[in-house]
C-alpha cells in the first residue's frame, strides 16, 4: 500500500505493508537509522519521532496511520545541529553510549514546544518514557533547562 | 567519526599521505620501516597515530566505545604527548589484530575497567614517538639540530629563529624516518590535556543520528534476519514447519542454524512477522525442570558444605568459638540481564576468500576467532569492523550473536544482518549470575570483630572457558577474598555450583554481588557490636590509606555524624575493586505505608589514580549509580521450567529520570597510575542503599531486588 506523508519537510511516498511500523520504514526502507529500535512496545522511547509535532513512539505506529501527516526525525530536527536542544546537548555533553539519545532529544524538543520553561517535575514527567541505561538523566535535565534558555534567547532575538 | 570508514588496516595504510606510526615494543626501527605486511606480525602494537597532510590527527581507537568515553580518553592521552591541536583530532575504530591485544586479557577486548589502565603508557609513548619524528623532519628541513626545536600545539618550532612548520606539512617527510625507540615522555606536571575536563569527541555525531551502531549497518544487497532460539537453555530444534512463515510476503528464506531457526526477509519487521508464523518444536534438554527456587535450594545445599578455600587468615573456627558474640546471615541475589539499549545484533558477509563482520563488540579477537572457525578462513581473512556500541556492560564480550550472523551469511551466500528483539535480548543473555553467600562473624567483648567466615555458592563464569583450577573461580569470590578489613581470623571459601543458566561478565562482575554481600554483613557486624558503621570501617581500614581516604571524604561530604534532614536516613558502603577505591553514602527516605523508598542523594568519593578526563569519570559514576540502583531496586531475571520469565522493560524495569537522585562525585587527586572508572562505583550502590534502609526501618535486606515488603 502506498502511503504519502511529509518527512523532515519533504514529501515522501512508500509502498509497504500498511501494518509496518514507522520505525522500520524509516530504518530499513528509507535507510534513516538515526531513529533507534529499543523495545518494540513503546516502553523505552528510543524510537521517538514527532508526528504533527507530538512526540510519538514510532515502533508502535503503523505506517498507514501517518498518511498525510508531518513527521520529523532526529535527522530533520535541524540541518546543522543548531536546534536549541542539540546545542544544549553538545554544551552539556549529555550522551554516553548515545543509543537512546535520538529519542531523548526528540522527546525534549517536543516538551519545549509545549512548555518553553519546564521545571524539573515537568521534565521528569515528559522524559520518564525514555530509558537511558548509561544513566545520563542528570545531564538530560540540565540540558533541557539550558535548551529552554537558548530557545528563549532565540525567540527574543527574533522580535 | 569520518564518513570514509576504514575497512582494514592495510587499506588504511594506503589511504592518503601522512605519517602512520605503529609503536612496537618488541621490534626495532628496521622492522618497523618494512612493508605494511609487517603490521600483521604477531607483536604487541599498542597505538596508532595518523598525521594527515591537512593537519588533522587521526587516533586509531583499539578499544570499544560503549558510552564510557574511552574514545575521547585515549585520544587525550595520545594527543598530550603528540602536542597536537586538540581541535584537530579525529578518531577511527581499529580493526581486529594481534597488535591490539589487551595485555590483561590476552585478547583484544574492552572491559573490566582495563582500557585506560593498560593503554596509558603505550599511548603516551606512541604520541611522544610521533612528535619526535615530526621534530626530526623539521630539523632536517631547516638544517638545524633537533635540540634547537620544540613543538607547540600542532607545529614544530625552531626556538631561536621562531620559524614554524605545521605537523601536516611535515607528515610525509616524518613518515620516511625510522621510528625512535627511546623517547622522552612529558613530566606529568606539564600535562595540558590529561586531567582537564574535556568534551567527548563523539557527542556531535550522537545528537543528530549520525553515529553508526551495529544495528545501523547497511551493506549492498543485505538481507535482514531474526532468529527464534530455544526458550529453554541448552535445548535445540526438534523440528519446524516453515510453511506459514515463508508465505509472509517479503520473507525470503527460513534456515536452521546452530542456535535455532532464522527467518530472512527484506526488512527487519517482515522477518519478525515471519517468525511469528514459524512453528518450532523444541527438544528442551536437561534444564527443562530448572527454576529459580530449585537453583536457590541447590545453592543453599552446597553452601552447607565446606568449599574450596579462597582465603584463610589465622584460625577462624577457633576464633568464632571463642567470640563473645556471634552473628550469622545468608545473602542472596538473582540473575540479571545486561539490557543494553541497543539489542544484540551483527552483520556478516561471508565470501569464498574473506569474511566481513560489522559488529558492536567488546571482544574483537573472539569475534574474529568465531568467524574464522565457522567459515574455515584464516583469522587474517576475517575483518572485524567495530561500530559504536549502544551499551556493553560486559554483554558484548560474548560472540554468540557474531556466530549466528556468520553462520547465516555463509548459509544464504550473501550479506545479512541479524537483529535481536528486546525479548530475544532479555531471554538469551549471558546473565550476571545468581549467587548465595553465608556469613558468620565473631565479636570480642568490646564489640570488635575477631572472626569472619564467608562461603559463596554460585556458578563460575571461568568454567565456561575450561576447567577451573581447584574449582576456585576467583571472579566468583572477588573482593570477598580480598576483604580489606583488619580482622585477625578470616575464612572465605567457594562452592562452584552450576545452575544450567548461561552466565557472563556484567558490569563489575563478581564484585557486583559480592559488594552487596560484604558491605551488608560488615554493617551487621557494626550494629551487633554497637559501633557506628562508618567508625567501624574506619578503624578496620586504618592501615589502608587510599581506601580510608575515600571513606573519610564520602563521610565528610555527606555530613555523616550530623543529623540528616528530617525523614531522611543514611547508609554507607565502600569497596575496592578493579584497582580503584570507592566509598558511597546514600541519603534516602522510606514511605513505610506505601512500601516505597526514594533515594535523594548519593555522595561518592573515589580514587582511580591519575585522572585522564574528570568529566568522563563523573559521568561514569552517575552511570554506575543508575546501573546499581536498577539492580538493587528493580530487576531480576527469574527462571521457570528452564525459561527466563521476563520479556521486556515492562517486567524488567530500569531506573527512569523521575527516580534519579542527586549524585555528588569527589575525585581524589592522585599521581598513582590510572585505573578505570567504568565499573568500580557499581558494587557499593546496593549495600549503601540497603544500609540506609536499615537505618530507616531496622530491617536488614539480605536479598535483592528490594521488595515492597522489605520496606513495610
Amino acid at each position: 500500500m502506498a502511503v504519502q506523508f511529509t518527512l523532515n519537510g519533504k514529501t515522501q511516498t512508500v509502498d509497504v505493508n500498511p501494518n509496518m511500523p514507522l520505525l522500520w520504514v524509516l530504518r530499513d526502507t528509507l535507510g534513516m537509522t538515526g531513529t533507534k529500535f529499543g523495545c518494540g512496545m513503546a516502553l523505552c522511547g528510543a524510537c521517538t519521532v514527532h508526528i504533527d509535532g507530538a512526540a510519538t513512539r514510532s515502533c508502535v505506529t503503523p505506517i498507514s496511520s501517518v498518511s498525510g501527516k508531518k513527521i520529523t526525525t532526529i535527522e530533520g530536527l535541524s540541518a546543522d545541529r543548531s536546534h536549541p536542544v542539540q546545542r544544549a546537548w553538545i554544551e552539556i555533553d549529555v550522551p554516553q553510549c548515545g543509543y537512546c539519545q535520538s529519542g531523548q532529544i526528540m522527546s525534549a524538543a517536543a516538551l519545549l514546544e509545549k512548555k518553553p520553561q519546564p521545571n524539573d517535575a515537568q521534565i521528569d514527567d515528559a522524559m520518564r518514557g525514555n530509558i537511558c541505561r548509561c544513566g545520563t538523566y542528570l545531564r538530560i535535565r540540565q540540558a533541557i533547562h539550558r535548551a529552554a534558555q537558548l530557545q528563549a534567547s532565540l525567540a527574543g532575538g527574533a522580535k | 567519526m569520518s564518513d570514509e570508514g576504514v575497512s582494514d588496516r592495510r587499506e588504511f595504510l594506503k589511504t592518503g599521505a601522512g605519517l602512520l606510526i605503529g609503536f612496537y615494543l618488541s621490534l626495532g626501527p628496521e622492522e618497523l620501516g618494512a612493508a605494511p605486511d609487517v603490521l600483521r606480525a604477531p607483536v604487541t602494537l599498542n597505538a596508532w597515530i595518523h598525521v594527515g597532510t591537512d593537519d588533522w590527527m587521526t587516533i586509531l581507537i583499539d578499544k570499544s566505545e560503549m558510552g564510557q568515553g574511552i574514545l575521547t580518553g585515549l585520544s587525550m592521552i595520545a594527543a598530550e604527548e603528540l602536542d597536537c591541536d586538540w581541535k584537530k583530532v579525529r578518531t577511527e575504530f581499529a580493526p581486529a589484530d594481534k597488535a591490539y591485544i589487551n595485555p590483561w586479557f590476552g585478547v583484544q577486548g574492552t572491559g573490566a575497567s582495563s582500557a585506560t589502565r593498560t593503554s596509558f603508557e603505550p599511548l603516551r609513548k606512541a604520541g611522544a614517538s610521533a612528535r619526535r619524528m615530526l621534530i626530526e623532519a623539521a630539523a632536517q628541513q631547516w638544517g638545524v639540530d633537533v635540540s634547537e626545536c620544540s613543538t607547540d600545539n600542532g607545529q614544530v618550532v625552531h626556538v631561536a629563529s621562531k620559524r614554524r612548520l605545521s605537523y601536516g606539512s611535515l607528515a610525509e617527510a616524518a613518515g620516511k624516518l625510522p621510528i625512535p625507540t627511546n623517547v622522552q615522555l612529558k613530566d606529568p606536571k606539564q600535562f595540558r590535556i590529561i586531567g582537564k575536563p574535556t568534551k567527548r569527541l563523539d557527542t556531535p555525531d550522537k545528537v543528530n543520528g549520525r553515529a553508526e551502531y551495529g544495528i545501523d549497518v547497511r551493506q549492498p544487497g543485505m538481507l535482514y534476519a531474526v532468529i527464534v532460539r530455544c526458550p529453554v537453555f541448552g535445548g535445540k530444534v526438534a523440528s519446524f514447519d516453515a510453511g506459514k512463515a515463508k508465505a509472509v510476503p517479503g520473507v525470503k528464506q527460513v534456515v536452521e542454524v546452530s542456535n535455532g531457526v532464522a527467518v530472512v526477509a527484506d526488512n527487519t519487521w517482515t522477518a519478525m512477522e515471519g517468525r511469528r508464523e514459524l512453528a518450532v518444536k523444541w527438544e528442551e534438554g536437561p534444564n527443562a525442570n530448572v527454576n529459580s527456587e530449585s537453583i536457590s535450594k541447590l545453592f543453599a545445599q552446597r553452601a552447607a558444605q565446606p568449599g574450596v578455600v579462597a582465603r584463610k587468615d589465622g584460625d577462624p573456627a577457633a576464633a568464632l568459638d571463642g567470640a563473645a558474640t556471634r552473628i550469622e546471615a545468608v545473602y542472596e541475589v538473582p540473575f540479571l540481564a545486561h539490557a543494553t539499549m541497543e539489542p544484540q545484533n551483527c552483520t556478516a558477509h561471508v565470501r569464498a576468500d574473506r569474511c566481513d563482520v560489522w559488529v558492536p563488540t567488546q571482544g574483537q579477537t573472539s569475534a574474529q576467532a568465531v568467524a574464522a572457525k565457522i567459515t574455515g578462513l584464516d583469522p587474517g581473512a576475517v575483518f572485524i569492523h567495530t561500530t559504536f556500541l549502544g551499551g556493553g556492560f560486559g554483554r558484548r564480550f560474548e560472540a554468540d550473536y557474531v556466530a549466528e550472523a556468520v553462520e547465516l551469511s555463509k548459509a544464504i551466500g550473501g550479506p545479512v544482518k541479524v537483529t535481536w528483539s528486546r525479548e530475544d535480548d532479555m531471554q538469551h543473555d549471558y546473565y550476571r549470575t545468581a549467587s548465595y553467600a553465608r556469613f558468620a562473624a565473631g565479636l570480642d567483648a568490646n564489640g570488635w570483630p575477631v572472626a569472619w567466615t564467608n562461603r559463596i555458592a554460585c556458578p563460575s563464569i571461568l568454567a565456561r572457558f575450561g576447567p577451573v583450577k581447584n574449582n576456585l573461580d576467583t571472579r566468583s569470590v572477588e573482593i570477598c577474598d580480598s576483604i580489606p578489613y583488619a580482622i585477625p581470623n578470616i575464612l572465605v571459601d567457594y562452592q562452584l555450583t552450576d545452575a544450567g543458566i548461561p552466565i557472563g561478565f556484567w558490569r563489575s562482575v563478581g564484585a557486583s554481588q559480592n559488594g552487596f554481600f560484604l558491605e551488608g554483613f560488615i554493617d551487621e557486624v557494626a550494629v551487633a557490636g554497637k559501633k557506628d558503621p562508618y567508625e567501624l570501617r574506619r578503624r578496620l581500614l586504618a592501615k589502608s590509606p587510599r581506601h580510608l581516604a575515600v571513606l573519610d571524604t564520602a563521610a565528610q561530604k555527606a555530613g555523616w555524624g550530623t543529623p540528616p534532614p528530617a525523614g531522611r536516613f543514611r547508609g554507607i558502603a565502600t569497596v575496592s575493586s578493579y584497582f580503584g577505591y570507592v566509598a558511597e553514602v546514600m541519603e534516602i527516605s522510606v514511605n513505610r505505608r506505601e512500601r516505597s523508598a526514594q533515594v535523594h542523594r548519593v555522595v561518592c568519593a573515589l580514587d582511580c589514580g591519575r585522572v585522564v578526563n574528570p568529566a568522563s569519570i563523573e559521568a561514569q559514576v552517575q552511570s554506575s549509580v543508575v546501573y546499581g540502583l536498577t539492580a538493587a531496586l528493580k530487576s531480576a531475571i527469574t527462571i521457570d521450567r528452564g525459561r527466563v520469565q521476563q520479556n521486556n522493560f515492562n517486567d524488567y524495569p530500569t531506573l527512569r529520570i523521575n527516580e534519579m537522585p542527586a549524585v555528588e562525585v569527589y575525585i581524589t587527586a592522585s599521581e598513582a597510575p590510572p585505573t578505570g572508572a567504568g565499573v568500580f562505583a557499581v558494587p557499593p550502590v546496593a549495600p549503601a542503599l540497603c544500609n540506609a534502609i536499615f537505618a530507616a526501618t531496622g530491617k536488614r535486606i539480605r536479598r535483592l531486588p528490594i521488595r515492597p515488603e522489605d520496606l513495610a
